[in-house]
This record gives C-alpha cells, structure tokens and sequence, in this order.
C-alpha cells in the first residue's frame, strides 16, 4: 500500500491507484470533478481537464512537485505524494477556465435539456462557472441527427468527451459511430448510411455527462425531479436486468442503468430492458432508489420530504 | 563556424546515391559500430557527446536512449520523426532532401543502440515525393547488404520502413506519431507511460527526429568528445537552422552552436541582411511554436551580452526576455510587419491542427484566432487583447500535449513585446500595417 496526502487528508491505497481514485476513496468535497473519466470503461480520462491537481511533493523517494497541474484520472499516486486540489488557488483558476472554456460550445438550454437535473457539466457550472460569459464570437450549432431509432444526437451540447465512443467500442460489436473531423469542428457521428442499432448501445446514453444524446423513448415526456426513480430487476437473457425504472404514478417513463454517486452506471444494460420495458409488469419493483449525487434529483425528491403532520 | 557534420559533401554531384555516399566516407560509422562496438558503447559515445533532441525539445539524445525498457523481450522500436510541420522549419525536409544515406546510416546506427530489429521512418505526408528518393536509397542499403539480416555478416538485423502520414501537425507530437503509425487517428497519448516503457505496440519505443539521428554518424566516427568540442557549454555539435521571411539569403544553414544571432543575420555568409535595407523588427528564433523577440533582445540578451544561436543563450532571461531554439526555424520580420497579423496567421494554423481531443487546447485556440481576427480587422477592444493574454494562460500547461504551448506562447510573447501594436489596432480600429 501507499500513502498519498490529498488536501491534508491522508489515505493508503493499492500502488497504480490514480490520485482521482484516491480521492474517491477519501469522499466529499475533494474529490476532482469528472467529465471524460468513466471507472467502467478502459482507457477513459484525461481529455477534459476538469480533474487537473496541483502535486506538491511527488513521493518520498523524489519530493520535487511536479512542474505543470496534472490530470488526477490517469496519474497514478505514489508513495508519500502530496496533492492540492479544492485547497490550490491555481486548480480552482484552472478548473473555472476550463469551465468556461467547456461552455463555449455546449449551451446553457438547461431548462428544455433532457439531461438537466443530472448533467454533470451542469453542477460544475454551478460549482466554478462565471456569472457571465466572456465569449463574442459565434458558436458552433448543429441540426440533430437521429444516429439510431432510440438515440437522439444533439452534437450543440456534446463536449466531445469520447465516453460514447469508449461505450462503443467496448461494449457493442460492429461499432459504427465516432469522431470525425478536429479540433473544434470535431464531431460524434456514425459512418455513412450508418445508424446506432446494437443491444447495448442505449449505455451511450448513460456514459454522456451532458444532454448530447439523450433517449428518444424519453425526450421531453417529464423533468427527471419530476419522476420518482426505484430499483427494479427482472429475468434478462442479454444483461443482469438490474435497472432503476423512473416513473410517474404508476407508470414507467424511462429505464437506465443504476449509477453510482459519481454518476457511473454500476452495471450496463441492454436496450430490450431500457427502450422495451415500460410497462410496471415487466418489473420487480424493489423500492425508491437512492439518488446520491449531488444533484438536483436528490433535492426536493419524495424520500427527502417530511411527512406533513396532522393538525391538532 | 565553418563546421559541416550534416550537410558536408552535399554538393557532389549525385550525392543521394549509394556509391557516391559511400565513397565519401558513407557507412564506415556502420563498419566501426557493428564490427568493433558494443550497443552499449554506442550509447556511452552519444552521451558523451552530449547530443540533444533537434525536433524542438532538446532533450539529451543518449539519456533518452537510455530510459529504453531492456528488462523485457519485447521487440523494440526505433521512429524517425520526419513529420516536421512547424511553420518556419524545413530543415529535415532539406537534410532527406540532399542527405537521404546519412538519415539511414543514422538508423542503423541508432537501432543497434537501442536493440530494435524495426524501425521506421515516419514522413510528413505533403512529402510525398521525398518518400522516393528515401524508398529508394532504402533500396540501395537492402541491396548492399546495410539493412536486412545479418547486416554485414553480424548478428544484428534491421528491417526499415518509410512510413507516410496523412499530413497533420499533431503528428509530429511523439505519442500521436505513434497512434497513426498504428493505422488510428494521430491524437496525443496521455503520459505516462512514456513511449520508453510503451510506445509502438505497446512495446518500448525511441523517437527521434531526423536531425538527431542524422548526427550520429558523425559521432561514432569522430568520438562524442569530438562532438562535445564543436559548439558551445551544453549545446555541443551543430545545428540546421531553417531560415525565411524578410531576409536576402533565405534557405537551410548548417551552423555550429554559438554562433552570434546579429552575425547570423547579418554576414554575406549566412542571411545576409534584411531585404531592401529594411530594420529588422523581430524575429522567431525556433518555429513559429517559441516566444518571439524584438530586434532589442533577439541581438543582444536582456544583459546586453550578445545572444547566440545556443539552447542556453537563446532562453537566456527566461519567457519575459528569452526565447527557444526549438525546432531551430528562424522566421526574421522587417519593420514592414504587422504583428498583429503576423500573430493572427499562427494563430489560425494552431486552430487549424489542434486534434480536439482536450478542451482548453480545442476551445482556446480557436478562440484566440477569433479574437485576432477581430482586432486585426478593427473590431477588437483593450479588453480583448487582456482576455487574449488570459485565454492564453489557461491554455499553456494545461493540455495534454506541448500544441498548448505552442499555441499560447506566441500569443502571449507578442503582446508582451508588441502591446502598443494591438492598441494601435484598436484605437484606429483598422491595420495600419498595409503591406498585404
């Protein structure tokens, strides 16, 4: 085991963890936001920027700090390392240029965005955005593209963050969507005459930490606060079946995968389960969902109410 | 300075052929290193000659060597970075160009160092028709027994492939080299691992640009102390320096290191002075990736010492008054130059090539472009050219790979020497440079 020190919080963690594992694994405030990084896919992270830490001690053996802020998804710790990250004036300076550099071409469309209420772009924003954009000049759009029947692309919102392209090309076979083109003019796209039709090709929708593709089984049909989000399982031939269902009343207005409080699915699913299975019998209902992320949909949510009491 | 490693003999009449090359003296380094050297004593002579990186980094070439993962046995790599796409740099255009055995030779030399049995060349996809002139003498090396099996009835073996990109600047970035060289699209990789540990593969991995490479002939026949005697302190042996823009004698210079920048400028010798009898106003010293500097302090150092073509005296006074060797593209401006144009042409070209993989590199460039654009044409404000300096800094350091840098340093040197330039800009609100 090492031992790595991230803002005055010491932690021992296996050699190779990363400093962002690391910091998960300590909790709370100092852990480094995420927006490219996904724990369940290979190779992700990096790409962002939003994760960058300033190393102050590199180990024991060398305790010279690291010349340049680093990204903590893809450097891993090392024995007596010291990390500064919500504790460095120079990370958060870095952290709200990336921001804002990152809003450039993704819209603030919150209020008629699928992904609002669970859009990490959207907390960070809120966390180390500016009130007021510094940007003149004109913003790249796009026309929305259907890239499969349940899949809506909206490339204005996409942050080109490659989680969907990671999905893809771990988890389906006959990929047929990916980057095209550089730089800022960069886009998610699927080849010529192609269309998104895998069975789990819907975990592109839970991989995108924006609104950029979003469930067309879903699209606008409610606000996710709205909806009241249950664990739910049934006997699945294609992926363990272990959804969380989000319904109003008694019916199913979408399914995704369970994720984590970093917003990471626990377990993929397939798009029989997520497009197919509206109806409350396809279901065993196991009880409300816990929503732990620091969003939104945790707030004002029916688990957090207080039960009215009763005039005397 | 009259000092020629690189480009001796180039001259001769069919130079780039084999028989020509070799009755020059071509291949004897090859001769002594695979018949009476061990790799490792290849190694020790590049250390000693105190070689470094000439793609831009200027890294020692035989410490790279060394950090080389020997302990398995994996096959190992040795990459040419022929990629140069620097605005400003030809001189590796130029060495292939007129030198295409010496590049080889180097190859053979730098494998058998490193212990790879592949290596590849990997050219700058515009280059299309350098790619047979090397292909050719290629040829000629399988022919007379230089590459192939038992390369001269030794045990050492080296296949080498001249290997085309399809032309994007990112790929001359040694991790991106690497993805394309793999068939997959040229962006950088993260770091680390290092390409030592796993580069081409997955294997360990050494990538050199052709200058470098091209040196080491030289080295194994004269001794790296030989080496470490021409030029001056750390920058040891020669240097090419591709020079263009407002000058009488432009083209590609073999000159030793520390030669005075105000005599490089100015002698019949080299440049021979500013065209039309113009003053000299600025000068990028390394490719259009390095600070640029005033005539003030491009001829003389913040000290008043002359500056001289060196690593050392180059960065002397760090970015606020120094610059860079780089890539060693020497891009000279007469008084004629608008800066902000000047700055807004880079600009454009950093836009143009950022992969797009990282967001302040793929936002901020093009923004910085947008915001030039604006200014150049009459439409920008004070507070643009603040927010430029400040787009700039968040880019710098934050990106995966150095194209950050390069983006922002020309930003942020150009204002730092030439603000009164992007407020003329604006309080005229037009160019007042009109020279097209």
């Amino acid at each position: 085991m090492v031992k790595v020190t991230i803002d005055n919080i010491e932690v021992e963690v296996e050699p190779g963890t990363t400093i962002l594992n690391a910091a998960r694994k300590i909790g709370g405030k100092i852990v480094p936001p995420a927006m490219c990084y996904y724990s369940k896919l290979k190779g992700t992270g990096g790409k962002c920027r939003t994760c960058l830490v300033k190393v102050t001690k590199g180990s024991e053996k060398d305790p010279r700090p690291m010349p340049k802020l680093v990204p903590s998804c893809s450097t891993a710790v090392m024995d007596g390392m010291v990390v500064q990250n919500i504790t460095s004036p120079e990370v958060l300076e870095a952290r709200k240029a990336i921001v804002e550099f990152l809003l450039i071409n993704h819209p603030l469309d919150c209020p008629v965005c699928d992904q609002a209420g669970e859009c990490d772009l959207q907390n960070l924003s809120y966390e180390h955005g500016l009130s007021e954009t510094r940007y003149e000049e004109e913003r790249r759009t796009f026309e929305k593209i259907d890239i499969g029947d349940k899949i809506q692309l909206h490339m204005t919102r996409c942050i080109l963050c490659y989680r969907c392209v990671f999905v893809a090309d771990q988890l389906t076979e006959k990929r047929v969507h990916g980057i095209m083109n550089r730089g800022d003019v960069a886009e998610i796209s699927t080849y010529i005459k192609n269309s998104v039709d895998n069975e789990f090709s819907g975990n592109m929708i839970d991989a995108c930490p924006v609104g950029a593709l979003t469930d067309k089984t879903f699209r606008f049909k409610s606000r996710v606060w709205f909806a009241k989000a249950c664990d739910a399982h049934r006997n699945c031939t294609h992926c363990g079946g272990k959804v969380t269902v989000w319904m109003a009343g008694n019916d199913i207005l979408r399914v995704t995968g369970r994720k984590d409080k970093y917003g990471e699915v626990e377990e993929f699913i397939c798009n029989e389960c997520r497009f197919e299975k509206k109806d409350l019998k396809d279901w065993v209902i196991e009880g409300p969902r816990k929503i732990s992320r620091e969003s939104v949909i945790s707030q004002n949510h029916y688990m957090n109410k207080n039960k009215p009491e009763k005039k005397k | 300075m009259e000092k020629k490693i690189l480009l001796a003999n180039i001259e001769t009449p069919d130079f780039g052929k084999f028989e020509t090359f070799r009755k020059q003296g071509g291949y004897a380094a090859v001769e002594k290193a695979l018949k009476t050297m061990s790799p490792e004593n290849v190694v020790d002579e590049v250390k000693k000659s105190g070689l470094r990186g000439r793609g831009g980094a200027g890294f020692p070439t035989g410490l790279k060597w060394s950090f080389i993962d020997k302990s398995t046995n994996n096959p190992r790599y040795l990459l040419c970075n022929a990629d140069e796409g620097e605005p400003g740099t030809f001189k590796d255009h130029y060495l292939i160009l007129k030198n295409p055995h010496l590049l080889i030779e180097g190859m053979i030399l730098s494998s058998f160092a490193l212990g790879a049995n592949t290596a590849y060349i990997f050219l700058r996809g515009e280059w299309f028709y350098l790619m047979k002139i090397l292909d050719q003498a290629i040829e000629e090396a399988y022919a007379k027994g230089y590459l192939g099996k038992n390369i001269l009835g030794t045990d050492f073996s080296l296949d080498l492939y001249c290997h085309p990109g399809g032309g994007a600047y990112i790929c001359g970035e040694e991790t991106a080299l690497i993805e394309a060289l793999e068939g997959k699209r040229g962006n950088p990789r993260m770091k680390p691992p290092f390409p030592a540990i796993k580069g081409l593969y997955q294997n360990p991995t050494c990538v050199n640009n052709v200058e470098t490479i091209a040196a080491v002939p030289w080295i194994i026949n004269n001794g790296g102390c030989e080496y470490a005697n021409v030029g001056i302190g750390k920058s040891t042996g020669t240097k090419l320096i591709s020079a263009c823009g407002h000058i009488n004698k432009p083209g590609v210079y073999e000159i030793e290191m520390g030669l005075p920048v105000e005599e490089f400028i100015y002698s019949e010798k080299y440049l021979g002075g500013i065209k039309n009898g113009k003053k000299l106003k600025a000068v990028i010293a390394g490719g259009s990736s390095v600070p640029i500097l005033p005539t003030e302090l491009i001829l003389k150092t913040a000290k008043g010492e002359p500056r001289l073509l060196s690593y050392e005296s180059l960065a002397d006074g760090g970015f606020e008054t120094g610059t860079m060797m780089g890539s060693g593209g020497f891009i000279v401006m007469d008084e004629t130059t608008c800066m902000v144009k000047s700055l807004l042409n880079y600009s454009r070209f950093y836009h143009h090539e950022s992969c797009g993989q990282c967001s302040p590199c793929r936002e901020g460039t093009g923004w910085m472009e947008k915001i030039l654009h604006r200014i150049e044409h009459g439409q920008g404000n004070m507070h643009d050219i603040d927010l430029l300096v400040d787009i700039a800094k968040h880019v710098e350091g934050n990106t995966i790979c150095p194209l950050g840098e390069a983006a922002a340093w020309p930003v942020r040197s150009s204002i730092l020497h030439f603000r009164k330039e992007f407020e003329a800009h604006v309080i005229n609100k037009k160019c007042t440079f009109n020279n097209g």
